[in-house]
């Protein structure tokens, strides 16, 4: 990313967090307004979040994604039917030529998500920025988003959870599953604990960013190199994408 | 209903307090960090309302207002044990708990939230507002200078 | 030909005994809810592939069955069935208390049982299970104005036939959002259908009807009643035909899905190589669920006989939860195909035949809810004059048929 980028981007970050509790005069005609620490932006409707991941880049014995997103979020895998997997790491062979590949699953952030659509009280819920949600103060815990989510992208927490972190609660009796980051987006991280894993180990499969953005690193590769998105025969415009599967 | 029923544990307590020598009334802990501008009388009867349209507002809007975060809530208000560690709500003394036990009103926030305080993110500082503003403003300033 | 009586059950030793039976099954349940409720579902045999277990079959069951047990009431009100009314309280009252027990262990699995008031209070309207909240408590409103119109003295026959109507056009929309639970899963191969629909409303015909007859023939012996030979032949010959038209739906529904090359590897999974699945299928949902009530109920040399239609009755009713087993757990027994024409593996089931062990306490709360529904259609027939007192041949009015 340019430094004229990041500029860029610090700038609509904080241009865009809207509730102004300071305004300062620079010049004639250029009034600057702060936030006082402790206010925050909301999710903003002209963002759409999303995810590019190469699987030519992703190798099968790597699991950092996963195990970011666990350490990040507190859920843990211990081979139960009943664990939580927010993500997971999946194998693919191609039936006909035999070639192997892998690449994470987790929440797809369908612009049309069917676990919203079937959710009885609204508790499954899209966020102005593209990130689908469960609000697990209203959820009753009925696991109908769990049998129409097409990439059982979703966990149902079987036990009492215990040490929670305090940016990402869970909860027995209710269903969870990848947020995207919420807490870290919010903080202006501008970006995913899984994405950074990835970065760190070198690998670099996968890109987070803005797909409204079209000059976004995300929206750039997108643009120039092939992408598909799972089940599109479904059409739900999905937030992630995939490459070279 | 519920805010009636709690003025009316106000009111039975400020009674009873004054007839039955104070023993009845619950000893809340006292808290770390500056005292709520609304006042404690207004924090005691209003805070549940307070909570739910905080929680409404970060899960639905994504507006996370760290002075008034439940974790915040839980920081200033942390009990500890004679071994200096935070209780957590299975423990009678948990802030909470003392009203909440006294008043026979359930509290369903700990089923999902973390009932102490609980280290930061590990990848971030909890809300970097001020480094990012600072930021903003200085890559603002160098654009209108250029 | 005399008028029809109607009588409150009598207190009897017997008509206790069964009630505290039914009490024990009750209690039970209200222990194993308690239990799931404090450790989670941890002590289920539910997992994260496995969502809907054991007591989901339950409460479908029941459901399904309580809008096809009001069937009996609609044809003698709606349809004008002469032969039918005397029975028709009976009807009504049994279709409320299905439902009651099916929404009970239907609410009892949440997980979030405590939240319950949010289920009824805030809404998404674009779910078909928040339309069902509605139609289900829509529908113990309705069936009990139908219910007082059918008891009370001097009301119009208009209006008790426009009750009867709204009723059952009620139940038609009760049964399709039921099905619809499943039909609009897109995600699923074995749901995602149209037919789920229609399938489950003939469903409802013939586990209702088969329920409706165990419930007035037991009854029946029990107290001392008497169930018209007459009526109860016919109803039982009506039931069969229902049987049959549920293997109808049933083969339309694996038919068509075969012709989709994309639901062939499902269809090859139910019929041909599905284990458990496919034996359930075959022998309870095919053999024992419909063929074997068919020949019961239709070969000519046997006589519709008591014993042969209590048997009837019971196997359509086993073979009905077989057959909501085999819907429910086998479509999500069968792995979800996000990567057409890959083999595919991972740490969450992904490629492979989803594994489902119920344990007990699913068992006990299906059966709770079954409890539930007979002991309330007992203190109804109990309180209420349900029960016709001298329904024989000769009081039947079949003049009309």
């Amino acid at each position: 990313m340019s430094k004229e980028k990041i500029a860029n981007l610090q700038r609509r970050n904080f241009l865009k967090s809207g509730a102004a509790l300071a305004s300062v005069t620079l010049a004639s005609g250029v009034t600057l307004m702060a936030l006082s620490q402790g206010a925050a932006a909301s999710a903003d409707p002209n963002i759409r979040w999303g995810l590019l991941i190469d699987t030519n880049k992703c190798p099968s014995d790597c699991d950092d994604c996963v195990s970011a997103c666990s350490n990040e979020h507190g859920w843990e895998n211990n081979g139960l039917l009943t664990d939580p997997q927010w993500i997971r790491k999946v194998t693919l062979k191609d039936k006909q030529t035999g070639r192997e590949n892998s690449l994470p699953i987790m929440c797809q952030h369908c612009e049309k998500p069917p676990c919203v659509d079937v959710c009885p009280t609204g508790a499954s819920f899209k966020r102005a920025d593209g990130i689908v949600l469960v609000d697990r103060h209203i959820c009753i815990g009925c696991r109908y988003c769990m049998m129409a989510c097409p990439f059982k992208a979703r966990s149902f927490v079987h036990e009492k959870v215990e040490g929670q972190k305090s940016y990402s609660p869970r909860g027995k009796g209710t269903v969870e599953g990848c947020n995207m980051c919420v807490h870290k987006l919010d903080a202006g991280d501008g970006t995913t604990a899984c994405v950074q894993a990835c970065s760190a180990s070198g690998n670099g499969a996968m890109i987070f960013g803005d797909l409204n953005d079209e000059n976004s690193e995300i929206s750039q590769a997108l643009a120039n190199y092939p992408s598909v998105e799972l089940r599109d025969d479904l059409r739900l415009n999905l937030g992630v994408r995939y490459s070279n599967i | 209903m519920k805010r009636l029923l709690v003025l009316l544990m106000v009111a039975f307590t400020l009674v009873s307090t004054s007839t039955l020598a104070g023993d009845l009334y619950p000893d809340i802990p006292k808290a770390t960090g500056k005292p709520h501008p609304e006042g404690n009388e207004y924090m005691r009867i209003n805070h549940m309302d307070m909570l739910k349209h905080d929680r409404d507002t970060v899960v639905r809007q994504g507006v996370r207002d760290e002075d008034n975060s439940l974790a915040q809530c839980i920081s200033c208000h942390v009990v500890k044990d004679e071994d200096n560690k935070p209780v957590t709500i299975k423990s009678e003394e948990h802030f909470c708990r003392v009203c909440h036990d006294f008043a026979a009103v359930k509290l369903d926030c700990f089923s999902c939230h973390n009932s102490v305080p609980t280290t930061p993110l590990q990848s971030s500082a909890l809300y970097p507002h001020s480094n990012t503003e600072l930021d903003g403003l200085l890559a603002y300033l160098e654009g209108v200078a250029k | 030909m005399e008028r029809i009586k109607y009588s409150e059950l009598r207190s009897t030793p017997k008509l206790w005994g069964l009630l505290a039976i039914l009490g024990a099954f009750i209690g039970a349940a209200a222990l194993t809810v308690l239990y799931i409720e404090h450790h989670g579902h941890i002590v289920t045999g539910m997992n994260n592939q496995i969502v809907w277990g054991v007591p989901h079959v339950f409460a479908i069951f029941l459901i399904v069955a309580a809008s096809g047990s009001l069937n009996v009431s609609s044809i003698g009100s709606v349809f004008g069935k002469q032969d039918y009314k005397p029975v028709a309280r009976l009807s009504s009252l049994l279709a409320m208390a299905l439902l009651m027990g099916g929404l009970a262990v239907l609410v009892l699995d949440l997980g979030r049982l405590d939240r319950l008031i949010i289920a009824m209070t805030t809404y998404n309207f674009k779910s078909i299970f928040a339309w069902n909240v509605l139609l289900y408590t829509g529908f113990l409103g309705i069936v009990a104005i139908y219910l007082y119109a059918q008891m009370a003295r001097g009301v119009h026959s208009f209006a008790l036939k426009t009750a009867g109507m709204v009723a059952f056009l009620w139940r038609l929309a009760l049964t399709t959002g039921t099905g619809s639970i499943f039909g609009w899963l897109v995600a699923r191969n074995g749901y995602d259908a149209a037919i789920m629909a229609p399938l489950f409303i003939a469903m409802s015909f013939s586990f209702g009807l088969a329920v409706f007859m165990l419930t007035m023939i037991g009854t029946c012996t029990l107290t001392n009643r008497r169930y018209a030979v007459e009526l109860r032949t016919r109803q039982a010959r009506l039931l069969g035909l229902f049987v049959a038209v549920v293997l109808y739906f049933t083969l339309v529904q694996h038919v068509s899905n075969l012709y989709v090359v994309e639901h062939q590897a499902f269809e090859r999974f139910i019929l041909l190589r599905g284990g458990i699945y496919t034996w359930l299928f075959w022998l309870g949902q095919v053999f024992i669920g419909g063929i074997v009530p068919l020949i019961l109920l239709f070969h000519p040399r046997l006589d519709v006989k008591k014993g042969l239609v209590i048997l009837a009755a019971a196997l359509v009713v086993i073979g009905g939860l077989i057959q909501l087993y085999v819907i429910i757990i086998g479509g999500q027994a069968f792995p979800l195909e996000i990567f057409p024409g890959y083999e595919v593996s991972s740490s969450f089931s992904d490629g492979i035949i989803n594994k489902y062990s119920p344990t007990y306490l699913e068992f006990v709360l299906g059966f709770g809810g079954m409890a539930l529904a007979t002991a309330i259609t007992i203190i109804g027939m109990k309180i209420l004059r349900i029960m016709p007192v001298n329904l024989s041949d000769e009081n039947v009015d079949i003049t009309q048929v």
